[in-house]
This record gives structure tokens, C-alpha cells and sequence, in this order.
């Protein structure tokens, strides 16, 4: 009953009811910007010319770098929303966190196979463990722990609460996994394999890049708002069920 | 180049991958929309409209 | 009260079906497997030896950990650990430190049998029990975090495992790393070892704070 009385409660930031209002709101404009946005980032990515050193493959980058970035902003927004719940115990939070995860999960798992499929090319392989892609794959796999956490548990308040703890400790713990992947890449670092870091971004890629990296920010936080959308639905759905259950036991 | 392959699969996985984030969340809210609405159908009243619903309920004999 | 709780988790785990026992079997079974799998070349297995003992260790120090406050969970005395007036960081601290003594404690003593079979030398034996005594509390102290999370939960065992092992990485690299730092002779050992002393000292701090905020938001 806690978790109906939590979502019903009137909290001055923002209670899902304005949330709700909000969203139906904004989402339409925030669907449409972030397809032109696509359309244009598409073309310019498809108009540039290809880098001398890396050939077409460059193209590659417009959508392998925004995934990449992603996958790290939606752990920091997950960080954020954590310590929502955690300190102010704010039920959008709870909702925020919990609908962000397939979708770090989903983007961070385009990051690893663009990844995969630039360095087939490039480097002869489909996976080095570099740095970089072993980092990105530890954070795959935390945000995989998350969703089966999340989805183990019955009770949706008390299973954002315990997996925000989570999150937080995973969040305090990236740099420390970071730094000891860089470590042990560098102690194990084949001779063959090429220099990972490549030329500098020319300016002729920046423009690509940038709208493609907007556009993908824009399609998150679309699909972030209608997924909190979703969950604040089900949560109803489910607390009504669960009064309606109670009135027909009152009633026989 | 023959690059272009790889270029392909990489832009068709990550459209597929999108698509397929797109869908789900938009099958999700059909389907929490559907039952929001089958619930209201069948009289279960706790709208957004009418906030405290904890002493509706508790006034119910 | 301190050494009270100590000494009580100490006996619970140390008793038949305890578990710890099953710890240190577990250990030299998954060590014992690594030859049939790899093939008995004993120059293979002793360059391979520090990193499969220490994956050892490390599954086997995530098996025990569901029954970290499990056991407690089930005849209620989490309950009290909860309401005491006593600091509930210090008593994740003191649980920990017991079922480290209980569970991994036996592994540490367990890896130069292990190292022996695997064809090391002695350098490396040592190096490799030197850095597990070192770095299999820190494995306690941050699966501790994943124990607490998956305390109400019926079946938390393996969930707890996946939570974990991503954040037991850097102990898993710098225990190996200073191991073989240890046997190699260009590498230093030092730098390694001071950071895998660091990481199991910070998680000593983390570990328990963030159990202890998961053990409170699981059980109101």
C-alpha cells in the first residue's frame, strides 16, 4: 500500500500525475525533433568525405561514438535518479532509474557491436580487448545485473531502493574499473594490434558527429520519458487491480 | 573500398537495435493505456482527477 | 558485542553446512579441472597457475556470499542487527570480517596446494597467497554490497555472483598482475600490490556503507 500512497502523494517537484501531463505534452515535439535531427545527421554522414587513413569505415564512427557517449550518460542519469530515491525518496526517481536501464543496456550494446564491426576492418578482428572495449563491456554487464535485479524483485519501491544502492556503488566503482583495465591493457598490450586512438577529428567529421550525437541524446531522453511514462502506467494498473481485489474481497 | 559492408551491418544493427527500443516502449504504453482504460471501464475509479484515494478507499464500507 | 558477533557468525560458519568447507572444495575442484581442459603441459599450466588460482578463489569467494545475512534473514536475527542502537555499518563490518575468516581465509591457506599442482614455483606460490590474503576481503566487502541487494530475494545466489564479479575486476587484475609481477622479472611488484592493498582498504569503507544501506532499504 506504500508504493500506491507513494505514487499518490502530491510532491511540490513533480508528481507523476503532472509528470503525466507533462509527457503527453513534450513527447510528440521531442519524437519529431529527434527524427529530423536523424534525417539530417544521415545525410551529413553519407555527404562527408571518407578520412585517407580510415577509408569509408569513418562512417562507422557517426554512430558507434554517440552510442558510446550514451552508454556513459545514462548510468551518470541512472547515478542521479539513484540518489533521488535514496535521499529524497521521490517516486519518479524510483521510475527514472528503473525505465533508464534497458535502454543503457540496449545502447551500450550498439556501442560494443559497431565497435566490433569497425574493428573488423581496421584491426583484422572482431574484438580486441582494449581499454576501452573491455570497459564498455564491464558496463554492459552491470547494467544487465541491474535489469535482472530489477526484475527479481516483486515490489517495485523496495526493488528501485536496493538497486539504487547499487547503481551508486557501481557508479563509485567505474573509475576504479576503468583504471585497472587501463592498467592490465597496457601490462598485456600485443605488439600487432594498431594504435587505437586515431587521428584527431578533423573538422569535416565534427559537423556529422555532432548532429548524429544530438540526435541520439534526443532519442534517449524521448524514449526515457515515454518509458517512465509506461512504468508509472503500469504501477496504476497494478495498484488499481489490487484496490479493485480488495473491494471485491469487502464485497463477498 | 569494401568497406562498405561493414559500414551497412553497422548502420542496419544499430537501426535495428533503435527500432526494436522504439517499438518496445511504444507496445509497453498501448498496452498500459489498454488496461488503464479496461480498468475505467469496469468502474474501478482512481483517476489522476481525484487524488486521495486513500480516504476514498478508507470511507468505503 | 563486537567480538560476541564475531565469534557467533564465526561458529555458524564454520559448522556443518556452514559452507565454508564447501568454499575450499569448490576451490581445488575448479583448479583441479583447469589441467583436463587446458592439458596437462606443466610449462602451460605453471606460466597459467597464478591467474587460475586466483579465478578460483575469486568463484569461490562468490559462492558462499548469498549466505552472508540470508541465514540471518531466515531466523530473524537480522532483524535485530537492524534495531540495535549499534552502528550498522560496524556490524556489516564485523559480519563481513567473520565470514571472511570463515570462507575466505580457508582459500588463502588452500591456494599453495593449488599452486603445486598447477606446477609453480615457489616465488610465484607465495606471491599468489600473499596477494589472495590481501585481496580475497576486499571480494568480501564488495559482494557484501551484492548480498544485501539480493537478501529478500528466495534465489539470490546466482544473482548475487552476476552483480558482483563486474565490480571484483580490479581485485581479479591487480592480485593477478602482482602475482606475476612477482615471477616476471621486468615488472615491479610493488605497484601493483600497493594498489590492490588500496582497493581492498577502500572497499572496506564502501562495502559495508552501501550494505548497510541496502540492508535498510530492504527490510522496511
Amino acid at each position: 500500500m506504500t508504493q500506491s500512497l507513494a505514487i499518490t502523494k502530491l510532491s511540490d517537484l513533480a508528481n507523476p500525475t503532472r509528470f503525466l501531463a507533462l509527457a503527453a505534452r513534450v513527447l510528440p515535439w521531442m519524437g519529431t525533433v529527434t527524427a529530423v535531427l536523424f534525417a539530417i545527421g544521415l545525410y551529413l554522414s553519407f555527404a562527408t568525405e571518407g578520412d585517407y587513413q580510415q577509408g569509408q569505415t569513418v562512417r562507422i564512427m557517426y554512430v558507434h561514438v554517440p552510442a558510446a557517449w550514451l552508454s556513459m550518460m545514462c548510468y551518470s542519469v541512472m547515478a542521479l535518479s539513484a540518489i533521488g530515491t535514496l535521499v529524497w525518496r521521490h517516486p519518479l526517481a524510483d521510475v527514472s532509474h528503473r525505465a533508464a536501464a534497458p535502454l543503457g543496456a540496449a545502447f551500450t550494446l550498439i556501442a560494443l557491436a559497431t565497435g566490433s564491426l569497425w574493428g573488423r576492418p581496421m584491426w583484422g578482428t572482431w574484438w580486441v580487448w582494449d581499454a576501452r572495449l573491455t570497459s564498455v563491456f564491464v558496463l554492459f554487464l552491470m547494467y544487465l545485473g541491474l535489469i535482472a535485479l530489477n526484475r527479481a524483485m516483486d515490489d517495485p519501491s523496495k526493488a528501485a531502493r536496493v538497486s539504487a544502492v547499487l547503481i551508486l556503488v557501481g557508479f563509485v566503482n567505474i573509475p576504479i574499473i576503468k583504471f585497472s583495465v587501463d592498467w592490465w591493457n597496457t601490462l598485456h598490450q600485443p605488439a600487432s594490434v594498431i594504435r587505437l586512438d586515431g587521428p584527431t577529428i578533423d573538422g569535416e567529421f565534427l559537423w556529422p558527429l555532432l548532429v548524429m550525437a544530438i540526435a541520439f541524446t534526443l532519442l534517449f531522453f524521448t524514449l526515457h520519458i515515454a518509458a517512465m511514462r509506461n512504468e508509472i502506467w503500469r504501477r496504476r494498473v497494478a495498484a488499481q487491480r489490487r484496490l479493485a481485489a480488495r473491494a471485491a474481497g469487502r464485497e463477498a | 573500398m569494401t568497406h562498405t559492408f561493414y559500414i551497412a551491418l553497422s548502420y542496419a544493427l544499430t537501426a535495428l537495435v533503435a527500432l526494436c527500443l522504439i517499438a518496445w516502449v511504444w507496445l509497453d504504453g498501448r498496452a498500459r493505456r489498454g488496461e488503464l482504460a479496461e480498468l475505467e471501464a469496469s468502474g474501478i475509479r482512481r483517476r489522476s482527477s481525484q487524488p486521495r484515494d486513500d480516504a476514498d478507499q478508507s470511507d468505503k464500507p | 558485542m563486537v567480538t560476541a558477533l564475531l565469534f557467533r557468525d564465526l561458529k555458524l560458519s564454520v559448522r556443518a553446512g556452514g559452507g565454508a568447507m564447501i568454499g575450499v572444495l569448490f576451490f581445488m575442484t575448479v583448479v583441479a579441472v583447469i589441467p583436463f581442459g587446458v592439458g596437462p603441459d606443466l610449462n602451460l599450466l605453471s606460466r597459467i597457475g597464478p591467474a587460475i588460482v586466483w579465478i578460483g578463489a575469486l568463484l569461490s569467494a562468490l559462492l558462499g556470499l548469498d549466505r552472508l545475512f540470508q541465514t540471518d534473514r531466515e531466523d530473524g536475527s537480522l532483524d535485530l542487527l537492524l534495531m540495535q542502537e549499534h552502528p550498522l555499518v560496524l556490524t556489516v563490518l564485523i559480519k563481513c570480517l567473520a565470514h571472511w575468516l570463515g570462507n575466505g581465509l580457508p582459500l588463502v591457506i588452500a591456494s599453495p596446494l593449488l599452486g603445486l599442482f598447477m606446477n609453480m614455483n615457489e616465488t610465484a606460490i607465495g606471491a599468489t597467497m600473499l596477494t589472495l590474503l590481501i585481496g580475497t576481503p576486499a571480494l568480501t566487502f564488495i559482494g557484501a554490497v551484492g548480498a544485501a541487494v539480493a537478501v529478500a530475494l528466495p534465489r539470490g545466489g546466482l544473482l548475487v555472483s552476476i552483480l558482483v564479479l563486474p565490480l571484483a575486476i580490479p581485485v581479479l587484475i591487480f592480485g593477478v598482475s602482482a602475482s606475476y609481477a612477482a615471477v616476471e622479472d621486468p615488472a615491479p611488484f610493488m605497484p601493483p600490490f600497493l594498489i590492490l592493498v588500496a582497493i581492498t582498504m577502500f572497499f572496506a569503507v564502501l562495502g559495508p556503507l552501501g550494505a548497510a544501506l541496502a540492508l535498510r532499504n530492504a527490510n522496511d
